[in-house]
């Protein structure tokens, strides 16, 4: 039985998270639902309605858009698993005690500064009076000055500079976890190196993984500031278009839509691909 | 082939990490078919000494010869060796079927050939059925028979343990004892096992090498370590014994006199080793090779008696031991009580005479000398 005095107990634990939830995540929420589900018909005039949430699907931009900004964000999830894993590898199996230390401490550094001033960073790295481009001109490759910002590469490299660290902490958490001594055994009983990696390594390894990939996923997506620095005006972004509804075209009823939507589908593909690799979020968190 | 190659032999392997010499000077060799133990303390170096042999740990110096072939420069995947670590290793991501075909698939053998080998392997570590199962449904023992069914279905020349029985409860580590022994005989497989447990060590195997700090002090079958120890260390580490350092005072034919720094003194034997007078030694004393008495005059013949006052009794069925407590330096000797009833009310406070002779007491030059 629960006594009185711990129910008490538990309630007093449980509100400084509960006071959190309700008034910086459940109250905004509801009201940008409100918000989103009311159509403006004339000045100061408003209807309840699903119109904000077709306009979505109506208007070919918007969905391209979404969809580009998805397919973006899938393959700089992608990128980043492929580039972190044998980093998270190293730090976590095969560097010992200071270097491990050191290495891990190098992937966090960068995020002891702004993400804006990263961004510039890149910025001043990859424009076309740049530090690449100006020492492509030097050493003679090329003839006149290259312009490496602005395009789908650039917001590429970007977002995987951004979510590395996301990627490789859970990843180095679950592959610590990993007993060498089944490497070892797996050796032990004829196996190569790959075989090692595909039957024991990656296996024990999903939860960290799913866990970044599920992480470094939703950061993309829901990224504003690289997309629209180093994408420039092609960036086309679904955080921008949330964005210029909001603040430029004061539009808040389907700037909150938006909103709602890029939630709703973000969340779907979270869950087919959690579906498609046979995962659940629980055994992931679990 | 011919019969006579031994399965395993090392020579003069040597492994140091940094400084530290770990494995020093080691030269054994296996015959096939049996059982080897490599009985030790920890830091001793017999972990090292099995990892070179498994290929996970590269020699400093020396040469690893299985079935006569150097693999020194081999991986540890294409050794004809297979290890049971220490905490199993089995597959977590794997039911015990795949666990078992691991190395099967890897050597690509077919899909029937691999059902059939696993199922024959699993007859005879005496699991049948258990293919779908996952390895944390298994309990102790049953995990330990899979590890090894899964080393033993690639036929190894050799197969290595690490002290793989460490984990288990003591019943459990009594019974796969004898089972362990059980299974090396019918898979007639050379197996080398380490461990610090002497007596698992002491019932398993045919050889037993006694390692210390890097060098084996002693190989032979149990009973030669036991009855026949060659140093101090091995008759200090193997079985029980009671000890004493001292300085040789008289030394007769095969016998000397040895006095302690608190003035005990006794005779024991030196078995053809020599020690001269005034050097530092240590004798040992097997608690079942001293005769307990009543009266004084029943052990007068005995060259060392000791009058003493019975400390504790440690009562364990038939391996009860008495403490008693010698009144010329407070030390206790562990003397094995005798199952004949005559000693059954023994208790604590009681005064005893105990007595052994010279050649019970087994007496060797102290190397640790200076300290």
């Amino acid at each position: 039985m629960i006594g009185p005095r711990t129910k008490l107990g538990l309630i007093l634990l449980m509100s400084p998270l509960l006071l959190w939830l309700t008034t910086l995540i459940i109250i905004p929420h509801l009201d940008m639902l409100y918000v989103s589900l009311r159509e403006k018909v004339g000045v100061r005039q408003y209807e309840f309605g699903f119109g904000n949430y077709m306009t979505f699907f109506t208007e070919p931009l918007y969905w391209n858009t979404f969809a580009r900004t998805a397919y973006m964000s899938i393959m700089a999830t992608v990128l980043t698993l492929f580039i972190g894993f044998p980093i998270s590898y190293y730090i976590a199996k095969i560097a010992k005690g200071r270097l491990k230390m050191a290495l891990f401490l190098l992937c966090l550094v960068p995020f002891w500064v702004s993400e804006l001033v990263r961004t510039f960073g890149w910025m001043i790295l990859l424009r076309e009076t740049g530090v690449i481009s100006s020492f492509l001109q030097w050493s003679g490759i090329v003839n006149q000055p290259v312009e490496m910002l602005y395009n789908d590469a650039a917001i590429m490299v970007g977002l995987v500079y951004t979510s590395m660290l996301f990627m490789v902490v859970p990843l180095v958490t679950t592959l610590d976890s990993l007993d060498d001594s089944l490497i070892e055994a797996g050796y032990d009983l004829g196996a190569s190196g790959f075989a090692i990696l595909k039957n024991i390594v990656i296996p024990h390894a999903v939860p960290g993984i799913v866990t970044g990939s599920i992480v470094v996923f939703m950061l993309s997506l829901g990224n504003y500031l690289t997309p629209i620095l180093l994408g420039g005006k092609s960036s086309l972004w679904f955080t921008g278009m949330i964005y210029s509804q909001f603040i430029t075209r004061f539009n808040w009823e389907q700037g909150a839509a938006f909103g709602f939507l890029l939630l709703g589908l973000s969340s779907l593909i979270v869950f087919v691909g959690l579906k498609l690799s046979g995962q659940t979020l629980a055994k992931t968190m679990g | 082939m011919n019969e006579n190659i031994p399965d395993l032999e090392t020579v003069s392997v040597n492994k140091s990490f940094g400084d530290f010499r770990a494995v020093k000077d080691v030269s054994f060799s296996v015959p096939k078919g049996s059982f080897f133990s490599i009985l030790g303390p920890s830091g001793c170096g017999k972990t090292t000494l099995l990892r070179m042999v498994a290929g996970f740990l590269e020699p400093s110096n020396g040469d690893i010869l299985i079935k006569g072939r150097s693999v020194v420069n081999e991986p540890p995947n294409k050794r004809p060796v297979n290890m049971v670590f220490q905490h199993l290793a089995l597959f977590p991501m794997m039911n015990i079927y795949e666990n078992i075909a691991f190395g099967l698939k890897r050597r690509g053998e077919s899909e029937s050939v691999i059902k059939q080998k696993v199922g024959e392997v699993l007859e005879r570590v005496g699991l049948p059925g258990v293919e779908t199962r996952q390895a944390d449904q298994l309990s102790g023992g049953q995990k330990q028979r899979i590890a090894i069914a899964r080393c033993m279905v690639l036929d190894p020349d050799v197969l290595l343990l690490d002290e793989p029985l460490g984990a288990l409860d003591l019943k459990l580590r009594e019974h796969m004892k004898v089972e362990l022994k059980k299974l090396q005989s019918e898979f007639n497989t050379t197996f080398i096992y380490i461990t610090h447990d002497q007596s698992e060590a002491l019932v398993m195997s045919d050889q037993v090498a006694v390692m210390n700090e890097g060098i084996f002090e002693q190989v032979g079958s149990s009973r030669e370590l036991y009855y026949n120890p060659k140093t101090a260390f091995v008759a200090g580490f193997v079985g029980e014994s009671n000890a004493w350092s001292g300085t040789v005072e008289q030394v007769k034919k095969d016998s000397v006199k040895i006095r302690t720094s608190s003035g005990f003194t006794l005779m024991a034997q030196t078995k053809g080793e020599d020690i001269k007078k005034g050097q530092k030694v240590k004798a040992f004393v097997r608690p079942e090779s001293v005769r307990l008495a009543l009266k004084a005059k029943e052990i007068s013949s005995m060259e060392n008696r000791v009058k003493g006052v019975v400390g504790n009794v440690l009562f364990n069925g038939a391996n009860s031991r008495v403490l008693v407590q010698n009144p010329i330096d407070g030390a206790e000797i562990d003397v094995a009580i005798p199952q004949t009833g005559e000693f059954a009310s023994l208790a604590k406070g009681q005064t005893i005479h105990i007595g052994w002779q010279h050649d019970q007491a087994r007496c060797f030059a102290d190397k640790s000398g200076a300290k």
